[in-house]
Protein backbone atom coordinates (compact mmCIF):
# COMPACT_ATOMS: atom_id res chain seq x y z
CA UNK A 1 0.00 0.00 0.00
CA UNK A 2 1.39 3.48 -1.03
CA UNK A 3 1.51 6.00 1.79
CA UNK A 4 -0.88 9.00 1.53
CA UNK A 5 2.70 11.61 1.66
CA UNK A 6 3.71 10.23 -1.69
CA UNK A 7 0.34 10.78 -3.34
CA UNK A 8 0.72 14.21 -1.50
CA UNK A 9 4.45 15.09 -2.92
CA UNK A 10 3.42 14.25 -6.54
CA UNK A 11 0.11 16.81 -5.93
CA UNK A 12 2.91 19.09 -4.57
CA UNK A 13 5.78 18.84 -6.98
CA UNK A 14 2.74 19.12 -9.89
CA UNK A 15 1.48 22.28 -8.40
CA UNK A 16 5.20 24.07 -8.66
CA UNK A 17 5.43 23.06 -12.25
CA UNK A 18 2.17 24.65 -12.51
CA UNK A 19 2.91 27.99 -10.40
CA UNK A 20 6.44 28.41 -12.12
CA UNK A 21 4.51 27.48 -16.25
CA UNK A 22 1.84 30.54 -14.86
CA UNK A 23 4.75 32.66 -13.55
CA UNK A 24 7.58 32.16 -16.58
CA UNK A 25 5.88 32.03 -19.68
CA UNK A 26 4.88 34.55 -21.90
CA UNK A 27 2.77 32.74 -24.30
CA UNK A 28 -1.11 32.98 -22.87
CA UNK A 29 -2.48 29.87 -23.64
CA UNK A 30 0.64 27.52 -21.81
CA UNK A 31 -0.40 30.26 -18.77
CA UNK A 32 -4.01 28.44 -18.93
CA UNK A 33 -2.36 24.68 -19.63
CA UNK A 34 -0.25 25.66 -16.84
CA UNK A 35 -3.99 26.62 -14.37
CA UNK A 36 -5.17 23.30 -15.58
CA UNK A 37 -1.93 21.52 -14.27
CA UNK A 38 -2.83 23.53 -10.63
CA UNK A 39 -6.20 22.36 -10.42
CA UNK A 40 -5.29 19.34 -11.24
CA UNK A 41 -2.63 18.68 -8.32
CA UNK A 42 -5.23 20.04 -6.22
CA UNK A 43 -7.92 17.39 -7.47
CA UNK A 44 -4.86 14.49 -6.83
CA UNK A 45 -4.85 15.53 -3.57
CA UNK A 46 -8.77 15.36 -3.05
CA UNK A 47 -8.70 12.10 -4.31
CA UNK A 48 -5.91 10.93 -2.33
CA UNK A 49 -7.92 12.16 0.91
CA UNK A 50 -10.68 11.11 0.26
CA UNK A 51 -8.55 6.98 -0.60
CA UNK A 52 -7.49 7.74 2.93
CA UNK A 53 -9.85 9.40 4.88
CA UNK A 54 -12.47 6.40 3.96
CA UNK A 55 -14.68 9.47 2.61
CA UNK A 56 -16.52 9.96 -1.10
CA UNK A 57 -16.56 14.00 -0.22
CA UNK A 58 -13.00 14.21 -2.02
CA UNK A 59 -14.73 12.79 -5.47
CA UNK A 60 -17.48 14.34 -5.10
CA UNK A 61 -15.36 18.27 -5.10
CA UNK A 62 -13.64 16.73 -7.98
CA UNK A 63 -16.30 16.85 -10.04
CA UNK A 64 -17.49 20.46 -9.16
CA UNK A 65 -13.90 21.06 -9.54
CA UNK A 66 -13.57 19.64 -13.19
CA UNK A 67 -16.99 21.39 -14.02
CA UNK A 68 -15.37 25.11 -12.55
CA UNK A 69 -12.52 23.88 -14.95
CA UNK A 70 -14.40 23.34 -17.92
CA UNK A 71 -16.75 26.58 -18.03
CA UNK A 72 -13.21 28.31 -17.14
CA UNK A 73 -11.58 27.08 -20.41
CA UNK A 74 -14.81 28.09 -22.41
CA UNK A 75 -15.21 31.45 -21.21
CA UNK A 76 -10.81 31.80 -20.97
CA UNK A 77 -10.73 30.68 -24.66
CA UNK A 78 -12.70 33.19 -26.34
CA UNK A 79 -11.33 35.63 -24.21
CA UNK A 80 -7.88 34.67 -25.78
CA UNK A 81 -9.78 34.47 -29.03
CA UNK A 82 -11.40 37.62 -28.78
CA UNK A 83 -7.66 39.47 -27.48
CA UNK A 84 -6.12 37.68 -30.58
CA UNK A 85 -8.42 39.56 -32.96
CA UNK A 86 -8.35 43.00 -31.35
CA UNK A 87 -4.45 42.82 -30.79
CA UNK A 88 -2.91 40.12 -32.88
CA UNK A 89 -0.68 38.69 -30.25
CA UNK A 90 -1.12 36.22 -27.52
CA UNK A 91 2.24 37.33 -25.77
CA UNK A 92 1.55 38.42 -21.98
CA UNK A 93 3.53 41.23 -21.83
CA UNK A 94 1.83 43.59 -25.19
CA UNK A 95 -1.24 42.93 -23.16
CA UNK A 96 -0.92 46.02 -21.38
CA UNK A 97 -4.12 47.70 -21.93
CA UNK A 98 -5.42 47.21 -17.89
CA UNK A 99 -1.93 48.23 -16.29
CA UNK A 100 -1.85 51.41 -15.11
CA UNK B 1 4.50 -4.47 -5.08
CA UNK B 2 2.53 -4.16 -8.67
CA UNK B 3 0.99 -1.20 -6.99
CA UNK B 4 4.19 0.60 -6.07
CA UNK B 5 5.47 0.18 -9.15
CA UNK B 6 2.61 1.25 -11.43
CA UNK B 7 2.73 4.46 -9.13
CA UNK B 8 6.39 5.24 -9.59
CA UNK B 9 5.93 5.03 -13.84
CA UNK B 10 2.64 6.83 -13.78
CA UNK B 11 4.13 9.42 -10.97
CA UNK B 12 7.73 10.16 -13.21
CA UNK B 13 5.45 10.06 -16.15
CA UNK B 14 3.02 12.39 -14.54
CA UNK B 15 6.42 14.68 -13.42
CA UNK B 16 8.44 14.82 -16.68
CA UNK B 17 5.66 15.39 -19.09
CA UNK B 18 4.46 18.46 -16.83
CA UNK B 19 7.78 20.10 -17.18
CA UNK B 20 7.60 19.36 -20.61
CA UNK B 21 4.24 21.30 -21.04
CA UNK B 22 6.14 24.31 -19.35
CA UNK B 23 9.46 24.47 -21.05
CA UNK B 24 7.91 23.69 -24.75
CA UNK B 25 8.53 26.37 -27.11
CA UNK B 26 5.64 25.30 -29.43
CA UNK B 27 1.95 25.26 -27.71
CA UNK B 28 0.74 22.59 -29.27
CA UNK B 29 3.88 20.15 -28.36
CA UNK B 30 2.33 21.79 -24.79
CA UNK B 31 -0.83 20.84 -25.56
CA UNK B 32 0.12 17.24 -26.56
CA UNK B 33 2.42 16.73 -23.17
CA UNK B 34 -0.79 17.94 -21.13
CA UNK B 35 -2.69 15.20 -22.61
CA UNK B 36 -0.30 12.49 -21.30
CA UNK B 37 -0.23 14.00 -17.97
CA UNK B 38 -3.90 13.72 -17.58
CA UNK B 39 -3.85 10.73 -18.61
CA UNK B 40 -1.16 9.27 -16.18
CA UNK B 41 -2.97 10.98 -13.41
CA UNK B 42 -6.18 9.28 -14.81
CA UNK B 43 -3.79 6.04 -14.20
CA UNK B 44 -3.22 7.60 -10.73
CA UNK B 45 -6.82 7.64 -9.93
CA UNK B 46 -7.43 4.16 -10.83
CA UNK B 47 -4.66 3.35 -8.22
CA UNK B 48 -6.63 5.26 -5.65
CA UNK B 49 -9.91 3.77 -6.36
CA UNK B 50 -11.63 6.03 -7.79
CA UNK B 51 -12.26 4.76 -11.31
CA UNK B 52 -15.49 7.10 -12.13
CA UNK B 53 -13.06 9.73 -11.73
CA UNK B 54 -10.25 8.48 -13.78
CA UNK B 55 -13.04 7.94 -16.46
CA UNK B 56 -14.27 11.70 -16.54
CA UNK B 57 -10.70 12.72 -16.32
CA UNK B 58 -10.25 10.85 -19.44
CA UNK B 59 -13.37 12.32 -20.99
CA UNK B 60 -13.66 15.45 -19.88
CA UNK B 61 -9.99 17.29 -19.37
CA UNK B 62 -8.01 14.82 -21.96
CA UNK B 63 -10.98 15.14 -24.25
CA UNK B 64 -13.38 17.75 -23.99
CA UNK B 65 -10.85 20.72 -22.84
CA UNK B 66 -7.51 19.50 -24.29
CA UNK B 67 -9.41 19.19 -27.73
CA UNK B 68 -10.99 23.17 -26.64
CA UNK B 69 -6.97 23.65 -26.37
CA UNK B 70 -6.03 22.74 -29.96
CA UNK B 71 -8.83 23.97 -31.79
CA UNK B 72 -7.96 27.35 -30.38
CA UNK B 73 -3.95 26.82 -30.91
CA UNK B 74 -4.75 25.74 -34.44
CA UNK B 75 -7.19 28.76 -35.27
CA UNK B 76 -4.92 31.41 -33.72
CA UNK B 77 -1.62 31.94 -35.83
CA UNK B 78 1.63 31.42 -33.73
CA UNK B 79 4.09 31.65 -35.99
CA UNK B 80 5.59 34.93 -35.37
CA UNK B 81 5.03 34.26 -31.05
CA UNK B 82 7.27 30.85 -31.94
CA UNK B 83 10.13 33.37 -32.93
CA UNK B 84 10.01 35.40 -30.48
CA UNK B 85 12.96 34.59 -27.88
CA UNK B 86 12.81 37.00 -24.94
CA UNK B 87 15.68 37.05 -22.76
CA UNK B 88 14.45 36.64 -19.23
CA UNK B 89 17.45 34.74 -17.35
CA UNK B 90 17.48 36.44 -14.19
CA UNK B 91 13.86 36.11 -13.75
CA UNK B 92 13.97 32.28 -15.07
CA UNK B 93 16.53 31.47 -12.59
CA UNK B 94 15.01 33.04 -9.61
CA UNK B 95 11.77 31.90 -10.52
CA UNK B 96 13.12 28.03 -10.26
CA UNK B 97 14.49 29.48 -7.12
CA UNK B 98 11.46 30.51 -5.55
CA UNK B 99 9.25 26.98 -7.08
CA UNK B 100 12.00 25.16 -5.12
CA UNK B 101 11.09 27.21 -1.74
CA UNK B 102 7.66 26.60 -2.39
CA UNK B 103 7.83 22.96 -2.98
CA UNK B 104 9.62 22.75 0.58
CA UNK B 105 7.18 24.99 1.77
CA UNK B 106 4.06 22.45 1.30
CA UNK B 107 6.20 19.67 2.25
CA UNK B 108 7.01 21.41 5.77
CA UNK B 109 2.70 22.00 5.50
CA UNK B 110 2.19 18.18 4.77
CA UNK B 111 4.81 17.15 7.45
CA UNK B 112 3.78 19.42 10.77
CA UNK B 113 -0.13 19.00 9.74
CA UNK B 114 -1.15 15.50 11.44
CA UNK B 115 -2.75 13.87 8.23
CA UNK B 116 -4.94 11.47 10.05
CA UNK B 117 -8.34 12.67 10.60
CA UNK B 118 -12.10 11.07 11.88
CA UNK B 119 -12.64 8.33 8.94
CA UNK B 120 -15.47 8.77 7.20
CA UNK B 121 -18.76 6.43 6.53
CA UNK B 122 -17.31 4.95 2.75
CA UNK B 123 -14.65 1.97 3.43
CA UNK B 124 -13.64 1.13 0.53
CA UNK B 125 -15.10 -1.94 1.10
CA UNK B 126 -18.42 -0.30 1.04
CA UNK B 127 -17.73 1.08 -1.88
CA UNK B 128 -16.69 -1.95 -3.54
CA UNK B 129 -20.23 -3.60 -2.59
CA UNK B 130 -22.01 -1.07 -3.44
CA UNK B 131 -19.85 0.42 -6.85
CA UNK B 132 -18.04 3.95 -7.12
CA UNK B 133 -20.71 5.25 -9.75
CA UNK B 134 -23.63 4.27 -7.77
CA UNK B 135 -22.11 5.85 -4.06
CA UNK B 136 -21.13 9.55 -6.12
CA UNK B 137 -24.39 9.69 -7.61
CA UNK B 138 -26.25 8.58 -4.37
CA UNK B 139 -24.32 11.58 -2.93
CA UNK B 140 -24.35 13.97 -5.74
CA UNK B 141 -28.18 13.68 -5.72
CA UNK B 142 -28.92 13.78 -2.12
CA UNK B 143 -25.99 15.60 -0.20
CA UNK B 144 -24.66 17.87 -2.96
CA UNK B 145 -27.85 18.29 -4.79
CA UNK B 146 -28.09 22.30 -4.07
CA UNK B 147 -24.02 22.64 -5.29
CA UNK B 148 -25.04 20.45 -8.71
CA UNK B 149 -27.71 23.00 -9.45
CA UNK B 150 -25.41 25.37 -8.95
CA UNK B 151 -22.88 23.90 -10.67
CA UNK B 152 -25.47 23.71 -13.69
CA UNK B 153 -25.78 27.52 -13.63
CA UNK B 154 -22.03 27.78 -13.71
CA UNK B 155 -21.93 25.95 -17.24
CA UNK B 156 -24.70 28.04 -18.57
CA UNK B 157 -23.37 30.73 -17.48
CA UNK B 158 -19.64 29.98 -19.15
CA UNK B 159 -21.94 28.76 -22.68
CA UNK B 160 -23.47 32.54 -22.85
CA UNK B 161 -20.29 34.09 -22.30
CA UNK B 162 -18.31 32.22 -24.24
CA UNK B 163 -20.72 32.84 -27.16
CA UNK B 164 -20.82 36.42 -26.45
CA UNK B 165 -16.82 36.58 -26.16
CA UNK B 166 -16.74 34.99 -29.86
CA UNK B 167 -18.92 37.07 -31.44
CA UNK B 168 -17.19 39.30 -34.10
CA UNK B 169 -18.04 42.75 -32.02
CA UNK B 170 -17.53 42.98 -28.68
Amino acid sequence: MISLSSYLILSAILFTVGVLGFMLRRNIIVIFMSIELMLNAANLAFVAFSRYLNSMDGQIFVFFVMSVAAAEAAVGLAIIMAIYRTKETVNADELNLMKW
Amino acid sequence: MVETALFTVLAVVTVITAILVIVQRNPVASAIYLIITLFSLAGVYLLLNAPFIAVIQVLVYAGAIMVLFLFVIMLLNLEKEKRLITRHRLQKVLGVFLGIILLVLIGMIFNSVLLEGSKGKFPPEKVAALGNTEVVARLLFTDYLLPFEITSVLLLVAIIGAIVLAKRQI
